[in-house]
């Protein structure tokens, strides 16, 4: 069985279409929801909590349709909005007590529940002063702490990195990756970043104008629309001869940005080593010396701009 | 289920400095213990939200006004009580010296002002800080919310209108009035505490609704009891002075606190705090229809309102 499925899910707004016949099946693990400003992904979510009724198609949750049994589905998920949706003036120990109660816990389980959630968390001492005295880091983890609290089989976060900044990013990640890992509770978690969702998820869904433009595994994905970036050091115009080196090879190489050498990459784990491989052996044959070679963090843009996803610009 | 590698990108345990620390940390419980249903979760709500009412479990500060209230609404009974246990054979008093029933009428302003601050203290609050969408999102009926909260809010107007009388009630008792009439009188107040409460709470929670700004909610729930009741005031005096009874019995209509004592007068022959109170059956019902009409009114205006909010 899978964790959510839809088919023919389509959410229209007097002026837009925000999900458009969109047929999706998700399973255990992490799954990343990524789509630029208005692709429709907290649509999607609000959809599948039964917040929001869609216009035509069907969608399960845990197996639970959730038009006809949303109480069913919403008591087996948590939700994390991308918005604030915090009281300022109660603490966060007392809100995801309460919200844990509104879930169905007793209080005491509750209270037990909640004291653990905010470890996990990550938020110590503070959880006892007013969530308006808070940190947009420590709100965003007051968020996602309620929405743990009643140990849900699903989470659907919205953009929990939204307005963090790089370090509390990957603290957010992290706890991503461990509630989908450790805690053994589904994911699913939307960002407009791909490069962000690609370190956490085990499988990535786009979406683009409400339209479903790609669902695969994260290897896939990379494989598919990565590139390597190169960085060598050595004289003047080193980045150039490389560049010229390794297109001389096949490799359809071209210019990046601040002296890097960008290096579009298709096919499997094995077919990326070999690029490595031979991007090493060029690099030594030039008498440089290798700075770095990583992947390229796409963000969602650079997916459309190649012409959507899965194609890759060979023409370097 | 989860067939997921256990990736690198987990990061260490922040405790994980001792060699120890893996024993501190549980790591993560599986919630295994029963889980309650729609009505001892509807249960949960309204307690925590009468709690709210006067600000525990919420920052010190939100307690302040609530407590002053409830503080104010008290005090007149406790000197109305010392009086009539001190000086009842003195004054030779064989009754309460402010009627149950006429008690809310005199103190009016404390409590318009704490349905006035408390109701968006609980109902704008929510859509404000968009709050709401977490009660939405769990398996709470959106009816229920809407019930729940008016129910918290009218509680708590019960307690605070309530309160005071229950003091004069025992003071009564103390004192050695009649204990059967005492209780009657008691319960008829309570009942018509209970009436006034609904009807506050009903306007100051549809009022709050519909301005999430929390100022103007406020301003706008006093003035228009304030007002109200002192136009009603104004024209059944008038109607009083110059013979028209029935124009200020109609005009009683208008302001929750003119009703109620009308319907108290009514039900229960309570003694009447307005110049013209309701006359006969018919005004009298009028009166009871029209508080059926503010409350379940008010109630269903809510209901629509919440119908369509999603965040
Ligand atoms: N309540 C609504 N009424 C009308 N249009 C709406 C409503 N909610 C969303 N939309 C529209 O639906 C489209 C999808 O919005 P949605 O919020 O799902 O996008 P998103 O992918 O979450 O974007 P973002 O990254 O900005 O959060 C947008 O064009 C938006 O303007
Ligand atoms: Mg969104």
């Amino acid at each position: 069985m899978h964790v959510i499925e839809t088919a023919g899910l389509t959410k229209r707004y007097p002026r837009v279409t925000a999900l458009d016949a969109l047929d999706l099946a998700v399973g255990d693990g992490i799954t990343g929801l990524v789509g630029a400003n208005g692709a429709g992904k907290s649509t999607l979510i609000k959809v599948l909590l039964g917040l929001v009724p869609a216009t035509h198609g069907t969608a399960r949750v845990l197996g639970h349709d959730v038009a006809t049994d949303g109480a069913a589905v919403r008591s087996l998920v948590g939700y994390m909005p991308e918005h604030d949706c915090l009281p300022p003036d109660v603490s966060a120990s007392d809100l995801v007590v309460h919200m844990g109660q509104m879930s169905g816990l007793p209080y005491a389980a509750a209270r037990e529940r909640a004291a653990d959630v905010l470890r996990h968390v990550g938020l110590a001492e503070e959880r006892y002063r007013p969530i308006g005295g808070y940190s947009t880091g420590m709100k965003q983890r007051a968020k996602l702490a309620q929405a743990l609290v009643h140990d849900p089989r699903l989470v659907l976060l919205d953009e929990p990195t939204n307005g963090l900044d790089p370090a509390a990013r990957d603290d957010m990640l992290a706890l991503v990756r461990r509630i989908g890992t450790d805690f053994g509770i589904a994911v699913l978690v939307s960002s407009h970043l791909l490069g962000e969702l690609e370190r956490v998820s085990d499988h990535v869904v786009v979406l683009d104008g409400g339209r479903l433009l790609r669902s695969s595994a994260t290897t896939d994905f990379l494989h598919a629309t990565g590139s390597l970036l190169v960085e060598v050091q050595g004289p003047a115009g080193s980045d150039r001869r490389l560049g010229q080196a390794l297109v001389d090879a096949g490799l359809p190489a071209r210019p990046a940005e601040g002296h890097l050498v960008e290096v579009p990459v298709a096919g499997d784990d094995a077919a990326r080593d070999a690029v490595r491989d031979r991007i090493r052996d060029t690099v030594v044959d030039l008498g440089l010396g290798l700075v770095r070679l990583q992947e390229r963090h796409h963000r969602i843009e650079d997916v459309f701009r190649d012409g959507g996803a899965g194609r890759v610009d060979q023409s370097a | 289920m989860t067939e997921v590698p256990a990736v690198s990108t987990s990061p260490p345990e922040p405790a994980a400095v001792a060699p120890s620390a893996v024993i501190h940390d549980l790591g993560y419980r599986p919630y295994e213990g029963p889980r309650l249903g729609a009505g001892a979760v509807s249960w949960a709500f309204f307690v925590t939200g009468l709690r709210h009412c006067f600000g525990l479990g919420r920052s010190g500060r939100s307690k302040v006004l609530p407590m002053i209230l409830l503080a104010l609404m008290l005090l007149p009974a406790l000197i109305l009580v010392g009086v009539l246990v001190q000086a009842k054979d003195l004054l030779g008093l064989d009754e309460q010296i402010v009627a149950y029933s006429t008690y809310p009428m005199t103190t009016q302003l404390l409590i318009s002002v704490f349905v006035a601050a408390q109701a968006p203290a609980l109902i704008s609050r929510d859509l404000r800080f968009r709050t709401i969408t977490l009660y939405l999102a769990r398996p709470l009926r959106r009816t229920t919310y809407v019930l729940v909260r008016v129910a918290s809010l009218t509680a708590a107007t019960f307690v605070l209108i309530g309160a005071p009388l229950l003091l004069m009630y025992l003071g009564g008792l103390l004192a050695e009035l009649p204990a059967g009439r005492e209780t009657g009188r008691f319960l008829g107040a309570a009942v018509g505490a209970l009436l006034l409460a609904a009807c506050l709470a009903g306007l100051s929670a549809l009022t709050a609704a519909l301005t999430v700004r929390r100022g103007l909610a406020v301003a706008a729930v006093i003035v228009v009891l304030l007002v109200s009741y002192t136009v009603v005031a104004t024209i059944q005096g008038i109607a009083w002075d110059s013979g028209h009874d029935t124009v200020g019995e109609v005009a009683g209509l208008f302001s929750p606190y003119t009703l109620v004592n009308g319907v108290q007068v009514f039900l229960f022959d309570a003694p009447e705090a307005t110049p013209t109170p309701p006359t006969g059956t018919a005004m009298g019902l009028l009166y009871l229809g029209t508080v059926a009409v503010l409350v379940l009114g008010s109630m269903a205006a809510m209901l629509g309102r919440y119908r369509t909010v999603t965040s």
